[in-house]
């Protein structure tokens, strides 16, 4: 059997490439494409938990399958952000959208 | 070292790998890609966690419609993606720097629980996992109303999205 401290180490490693991608990228997709890998290694860790801690429940799926649904949202209504400031603004450089700022 | 724990690390290794690929790679629709790449290989650690229906969940919605949407989104905004651009902003060591200390925190913070040690599974109940977790969507004692409302959620997303992306004006 595969210890716990692997995929939890595997989930923690994939959580910190997804914020790197957060705070470096300049890309506004491509900082939404770092939130995909961060909620990814928040649900490896809720599937590991179910498996190793309460695999007669359901809990840790049904958080799992929820966590789905909030990614699905999230990135259609991100995605549509970077749509319409891309007609607006033609652009999509995190660094140039600055009409909040003053 | 068994079968399963090679093919986690195998798994682990292509997760872990095209992620990199994902937050450096040059051209977005490569980064694009890269992400279906780590998705499959998260899909296949939820297989070896034997939760298949999560791991199907995982091909069907992340791989069959986010990373289609990430894909469209790319094309649609394809101007500033000249492969001469710099991908990473000018802080992008600091960003690195934060990283690397958020992942010593993880760990550090991981090892002082008393269960990192765990080395089995618990064994899995006799019971079908898809029956039960069907019925505990619906059963109103259980998660019915989480459901209802991730439901709702994806309702105003949907609206909210073609709103915010409608052609205007």
């Amino acid at each position: 059997m595969i210890p716990i401290s692997w995929y939890l180490i595997v989930a923690a490693a994939l959580f910190s490439i997804g914020l790197f991608g957060v705070l470096a990228r300049k890309n506004a997709v491509a900082i939404l494409l770092g939130i995909e890998l961060m909620l990814n290694a928040v649900n490896i860790n809720l599937v590991t938990f179910w498996r190793y801690n309460a695999p007669a429940t359901v809990t840790g799926q049904v958080f799992a399958i929820i966590v789905f649904a909030v990614a699905a949202a999230e990135v259609a209504v991100g995605l549509a952000l970077v749509i319409s400031i891309y007609r607006n603004r033609k652009t999509v450089i995190a660094d140039d959208l600055d009409m909040m700022k003053w | 070292m068994n079968a399963s724990q090679v093919l986690f690390l195998v798994f682990a290794a292509l997760t872990l790998g095209s992620a990199l690929m994902v937050v450096t790679t040059k051209k977005m629709i490569h980064a694009a890609f890269w992400l279906i790449a780590t998705l499959f290989g998260v899909a296949a650690l939820y297989a070896l966690l034997n939760a298949g229906f999560i791991a199907m969940v995982q091909l069907v919605v992340y791989v069959g419609a986010i990373a289609i949407l990430f894909i469209f989104a790319v094309m649609l905004t394809r101007k500033d993606l000249r492969d001469s651009a710099k991908s990473l902003n000018a802080n992008w060591g600091w960003a690195a720097l934060f990283s690397a200390l958020m992942f010593g925190g993880f760990a550090i913070l991981l090892r002082q629980w008393d269960g990192f040690g765990m080395k089995e599974a618990g064994a899995l109940p006799a019971t079908d996992m898809i029956t039960k977790l069907g019925t505990a969507l619906v059963t109103p004692t259980q998660y019915l109303l989480p459901f209802e409302v991730a439901s709702v959620l994806l309702l105003a997303a949907l609206i909210g999205a073609v709103y915010v992306a409608a052609t205007n004006k």
